[in-house]
């Protein structure tokens, strides 16, 4: 048991005892270190000003360098990482960095309040010298909000970025990260106090299970994207609270001839790639989550455990017939995803239970599962409704149908009436027509600031056209954005 | 300057071929490096006094409502809690508005009060941590009373609830004219507000002085009205309040009357306690307290021929100006001024209803109602066109003011008894046009749409003519103060504040204009009300040109002097002196500029100069709707093109033209900078960036993760913005620039009619998709499906 938390901020070693459990790593570095290049935009993680770059050690001792909101980011969770914010990149006029040059050269700053958020994001591509064409750079940037710009020169210098970090000998850089990386614990459970409030960091999920069943009154916290709100915007007290971001063994991806099976420590980012090769439209949806800083934290298994009628995981992997395995102290459950919801806010989990992984199975084909999400802005939006659709047609014949929304009921939902208004039945257009009717009596969905009730129903049933028009019309153009797109 | 790298930009120094950052140079931005590296400081960034409180502005959760006694007590006991002040602790008057004195800046005193908008702010708490002020805030002890709460548009309409009689601006006879056109429509657009989103939200910091004096640093466009509002509610003349402001974290109009409240709330902290006091309002606060841009119905009739010239035309608009006055009149009076947009009506009768509602009090928006009086017209041009089946572009060329060069037309008399004069929008347009393709795309794009059986696009070309000048002519005027110091490096010092548009860069160049030297030797300072008095807020897309003419005069005075100089003591004509290249040519001889000034010195000439400027020839009668508001105007152009999904209402941008007239531009790469920001901040408003509030008049949307705008990939993958070639200004502006600030806002609708466009496809054209604004994937939907139900 260690009761500190050590970690380095711009290349120095911190070791910190005396720490609250929610302050958050934005109010760390502005109010107790003064390192005001790092800026409060919105605090809940979606306007990317506090973006800073958090590197860590991954489990086959490589080095993960990420962009992550410092405004909803725990200070107990940053152990054991290497952080740079804006301030650890260059301070001399006449030395700037070539990220800093190349958003110069390309009067890409107006006001300059985001600024630093951006230069962050582009500086943690340029460590990993990734190459930043159009779309990718869309993508590591729409985690940032700039009012001023229109993005124009930012994408400009964000292309020449890639090229001279392809270019630029960055080992010794590379080197001191990884040696201050190895130095710093990983192994011993971590417990902070501040006060009345406790903070525990286990290291292995047998830890982790130890811990939650002993504090079952603790709240779990992951990627913090939606548990850092609470704090920041709710202005909730977390008085104990148990942070998963050391716990390896919940990181990992298995996959085999059945089944995928994933940790509930696995991020979005760290599950994209497979995804988009199993199902390349759940790839898509999953690259519509949040945005980089948003996909680098938040996980998979916090996204099915907060229960939210709008995450967009849980109906695609309701639609593919995922389980769930629960674990308690030693114990273990597995249950169908779709039982795990059980109302507004209630789910099926006991106190001192966790998420351990998500098993989902690969009998459907690739090209089967097709996921939509509606939102008023493709990129780092809320679903207005997402909707999930798994339907196998055997010659003419629909032989079976998985269908589930998001945004449509209080919880992630199966459409089960439309989906026995399609089996069986011939796959062709009335039925479609059909089936399309069944949606009002699968949902009464509300109205809220994201969408309409008659929109989100209406949306719902062209959606079931959309995906037979996908599946029927063969060179139809069907897609705006992303995966199948033919736009760029 | 001294931070911006040497290494870019040319070449500075001796033998140099030309002086870095002279005007029409492409220098970057005085801040870059310290916006790029975290070292630009904003308010929230000033190192703050050890003992500085932070405040923390309590605000009605109801839209209108009596408020009984209220108890303070527990919270003046609270931990950390060092004052709580409401309307009973101000020595001065209780009142923030702008124009008129309608803002109370607290709505409580221990005897209660009336709340009139969601957001209005009741007491503030200043406390050791803005936690613990938070919290105090909590423990103030009373009760709402409801009120009935005129909510909407309709509601206020409804009521007659109006800030001041309707007025109206009219030319012709509109009624014999409509009687008479071979065609006739009538519609209604709804038009949403739009929040300002800068990154950096409302904050001011008061340190207290000697003599009850206070300092404020602020985020304002507006420095002399912070001071005036400060010394208001402190009950002192203007003199004992300073005011300075290095820059914005963007502002956008949201900054030039919202600073008030937090400024003065902190001031009479400060005065109190004698201690430094912080404001300053997190994401959410600021959506909900601060206004927006206003909402607006616009109700339309016209009258057109077959070539869909229009005869007569009637509109109603009607603007949701909130609880107070704000700057909504001046707001609804511009929303008229471009309700013609760049078309000559012929009979024309606008009418003004200024909405008085239990909302946020709406304010100023980049293009300050000029938006939304410019997208009802493009609406009724892209009617008629429908109408008439024909390219919507085809019946916006018919409609053209006369071209400037055309003397003998007569359809250049605008709805307000104005000339147009400089009218060049035919030329911008014939030539984007071509640049665009837009005719082959139009083809195109119709077999595409033809062939594809889901996805549809549009295209669209729209223009602006956007007026310059304050339509309060007194406003428009400026000061600036130059130092030239015994080294010959220069202090720059002005009225306009920097909000990320680049006014201090252009005002630098042209101070390195006159002088004839590096941009490096300017030092660019923070606005500050004791170096340039009683300036005007920097608005109305203004900033350069009258900050610049008032730089260019002082600067001109002190080179006066310094030729005066030269004359006598070398013994040459006055017109055989030129500043040139960082060097004095006096007659044979040459010397540095630093020489000419250490010698001038030496020889006790004055080395400082204020500098003034008023715009010529402008002046407005209000009572009678005549007169010329505008000094000149600015034109532009757009081609949007889009792609929807008519079974979802989705849509994408696909490429963006942009042919714009910037005039003589002082600086491409700024102006292109404002280009392009205006452009994607006009679409995001018609686009993605809906404010939503609930039935008790609640604003829903208060933070980024509801109101949507746009981000990195919501820009055209092929996105061509250029400067009109031929552009220069008419009129004697500085180096005859035009403004640059507004006007690209409104390219942004050519977005909103590329999705009519679009739209108008997915339904085989068979009835006119009327979309309201923003063109959310709901509305798209909804127009596309002909209703719900």
């Amino acid at each position: 048991m260690r009761g500190t938390i050590s970690f380095y901020l711009n290349g120095e070693l911190k070791v910190l005892s005396n720490v609250a459990p929610t302050q958050t790593l934005l109010r760390y570095l502005r109010e107790d270190k003064k390192l005001c290049g790092t800026k409060e935009g919105c605090a809940e993680g979606d306007c990317g000003a506090c973006t800073v770059n958090v590197s860590t050690l991954t489990a086959d001792g490589a080095v993960k360098r990420e962009a992550i909101n410092a405004c909803i980011r725990f200070m107990p969770s940053l152990d054991g990482v290497s952080i740079t914010t804006i301030e650890g990149i260059a301070l001399d006029s006449d030395a700037p960095h070539p990220v800093q040059r190349a958003m110069m050269d390309s009067d890409a700053s107006q006001c300059g309040f985001c600024t630093p958020g951006f230069v962050m994001s582009l500086y943690t591509a340029y460590r990993n010298r990734t190459m930043l064409p159009l779309t990718d750079a869309n993508d590591v940037l729409a985690g940032n909000l700039c009012r001023c710009t229109g993005y124009g020169p930012i994408l400009k210098a964000a292309e020449k970025i890639g090229h001279v970090a392809k270019a630029a000998d960055q080992s010794d850089d590379d080197r001191v990260e990884l040696e201050q990386l190895r130095s710093l614990d990983h192994q011993v459970t971590v417990e902070i106090e501040q006060g009345d409030a406790r903070a525990f960091l286990p290291a292995t999920s047998d830890q982790l299970a130890e811990i939650y069943v002993a504090h079952s009154d603790a709240t779990l916290i992951s990627g913090a994207t939606d548990v850092g709100l609470w704090v920041t915007k709710a202005r909730r007290r977390l008085p104990k609270v148990i942070f998963l971001n050391r716990v390896r063994d919940l990181t990992l991806i298995k996959r085999n001839d059945q089944e995928l099976i994933i940790g509930a420590g696995v991020t979005y980012s760290e599950a994209i790639d497979i995804l988009k090769q199993t199902y390349p439209d759940l790839g898509e949806l999953v690259r519509r989550i949040g945005a980089v800083q948003v996909r680098n934290a938040g996980t998979i298994g916090g996204n099915i455990a907060n229960g939210s009628p709008i995450g967009d995981m849980s109906p695609a992997l309701i639609a593919l017939d995922a389980q769930l395995v629960l674990r308690h102290g030693p114990q273990r459950r597995t249950l169908p995803l779709e039982g795990f919801f059980l109302a507004y806010g209630r789910q099926d989990r006991k106190p001192g239970e966790f998420i351990e992984a998500v098993r989902v199975p690969l009998k459907t084909a690739a090209d089967e599962l097709k996921c939509y999400k509606l939102s008023k802005r493709f990129d780092q939006d809320i679903s207005a409704l997402c909707g999930c659709f798994n339907i196998k047609v055997l010659g003419d014949a629909v032989v079976s149908a998985r269908i589930a929304f998001g945004g449509m009921a209080a919880t992630p939902k199966r459409a089960l009436s439309v989906e026995a208004a399609l089996i069986g039945k011939r796959w062709d257009r009335p039925t479609v027509e059909l089936a399309m009717q069944e949606f009002a009596k699968d949902f009464a969905p509300m109205s809220d600031m994201r969408a309409s009730t008659d929109y989100r129903l209406r949306a719902a049933q062209n959606l079931l056209l959309k995906y037979y028009i996908e599946t029927s019309v063969p060179l139809a153009q069907t897609r705006l954005v992303g995966h199948g797109n033919a736009f760029l | 300057m001294s931070d911006a790298p040497k290494s870019s930009g040319q070449t500075s120094g001796e033998g140099a071929s030309r002086v870095r950052g002279t005007v029409s140079s492409q220098v970057m931005h005085d801040s870059a490096f310290k916006h790029a590296s975290g070292q630009a400081v904003y308010v929230d960034d000033i190192p703050m006094p050890e003992d500085c409180l932070h405040v923390y502005i309590a605000t009605s959760k109801h839209a209108h409502a009596k408020i009984g006694a209220v108890n303070f007590g527990v919270a003046r006991e609270s931990q950390g809690v060092v004052a709580v002040i409401s309307g009973d602790d101000i020595p001065g008057t209780n009142d923030i508005g702008p124009v008129v004195s309608d803002e109370p800046l607290f709505a409580l005193g221990a005897a209660g009060g009336v709340v009139e908008c969601e957001g209005q702010a009741l007491f503030a708490i200043a406390a050791t941590s803005l936690g613990a002020a938070r919290a105090a805030a909590g423990k103030v002890e009373f009760e709402y009373k409801d009120l009935p709460a005129l909510l909407t548009i309709e509601d206020a309409m409804t009521a007659k609830s109006w800030l001041e009689p309707p007025y109206k601006m009219t030319r012709g006879d509109v009624n014999a004219a409509m009687k008479i056109s071979p065609h006739k429509l009538e519609g209604r657009i709804y038009i949403g507000g739009q929040e300002h989103f800068y990154l950096e939200g409302q904050a001011a910091l008061v340190l207290p002085g000697e003599d009850g004096d206070v300092t404020v640093y602020c985020s304002s466009q507006h420095p002399t009205e912070i001071q005036h509002k400060v010394a208001g509610v402190l009950g002192v003349s203007f003199n004992a309040v300073t005011v300075e402001v290095r820059r914005m974290g963007g502002g956008f109009g949201g900054k030039e009357t919202n600073g008030n409240l937090p400024a003065a709330a902190a001031a009479l902290i400060a005065k109190r306690t004698g201690r430094a006091a912080k404001i300053c309002y997190d994401r959410d606060d600021d959506m909900v307290m601060t206004g927006k841009r206003h909402d607006f119905r616009i109700d339309y009739q016209v009258g057109f021929d077959d070539d869909g010239r229009i005869h007569s035309i009637i509109m109603d608009q009607a603007a949701r100006c909130g609880w107070s006055h704000d700057l909504s009149l001046a707001i609804c009076d511009r929303a008229m001024f471009h309700a013609d947009n760049c078309y000559y009506l012929a009979n024309v009768l606008i009418n003004s209803y200024r909405c008085k509602t239990n909302t946020v009090s709406n304010t100023a928006f980049r293009g300050f109602g000029g938006p939304q009086g410019m997208v009802a017209i493009e609406r009724v041009i892209d009617e008629i066109a429908f109408k008439l089946d024909k390219d919507p572009l085809e019946v916006r060329r018919v409609n053209f003011y006369a071209a400037d060069k055309d003397t003998a037309s007569e359809r250049n008399l605008t709805p307000y008894h104005m000339k147009v004069e400089d009218c060049v929008i035919g030329e911008i347009v014939d030539e984007l046009v071509v640049s665009s393709g837009y005719e082959t795309r139009r083809t195109e794009i119709a077999d595409w749409n033809a062939k594809q059986p889901l996805l549809k696009r549009g295209i669209a070309l729209t223009p602006v003519k956007f007026g310059i000048s304050f339509t309060k002519t007194y406003l428009n005027q400026a000061a600036a103060l130059v130092h030239v110091y015994s080294d010959g490096s220069v202090h720059l010092n002005h009225g306009g504040t920097e909000m990320g548009q680049g006014l201090f860069i252009k005002v630098a160049q042209v101070v390195a204009e006159v002088f004839q030297i590096d941009i490096d030797r300017v030092k660019i300072t923070p606005t500050n009300t004791g170096k340039a008095p009683n300036t005007s807020a920097t608005a109305a897309s203004s900033g350069t040109d009258l900050n610049g003419m008032a730089a260019l005069d002082a600067c001109q005075k002190i080179k006066n002097l310094l030729v005066d100089f030269a004359s006598s003591e070398w013994g040459v004509a006055r017109d055989k002196i030129e500043f040139r290249l960082g060097r004095v040519q006096i007659g044979g001889n040459e010397i540095a500029f630093d020489e000419l000034i250490a010698k001038a010195y030496l020889a006790r000439v004055s080395l400082s100069a204020t500098g003034f400027y008023a715009t010529p020839k402008i002046e407005w009668d209000r009572a009678t709707g005549t007169g010329r508001p505008f000094f000149y105007f600015a034109y532009g152009a757009a081609v949007s093109e889009v792609v929807i999904d008519p079974l979802t209402g989705e849509h994408r941008l696909l490429r963006v033209d942009i042919l714009h007239d910037v005039g003589n531009s002082l600086n491409p790469a700024i102006d292109l900078g404002q280009i392009e920001g205006g452009f994607a901040q006009g679409a995001g408003w018609l686009t993605s960036e809906e404010l939503v509030w609930d039935e008790a008049g609640r604003l829903k949307t208060h933070a980024p993760s509801t109101y949507k705008i746009p981000t990195a990939s919501d820009r055209a993958p092929d996105m061509n913005i250029a400067i009109w070639k031929h552009g220069t200004n008419r009129e004697e502006t500085i180096y005859r620039s035009k403004a640059v600030g507004e006007p690209p806002l409104m390219l942004g609708i050519s977005v909103l009619m590329a999705l009519s466009d679009a739209a108008a496809s997915a339904t085989g054209r068979t009835q006119y998709p009327a979309l309201d604004a923003p063109a959310t994937p709901e509305r798209l939907l909804q127009v596309i499906t002909g209703g719900w139900g």
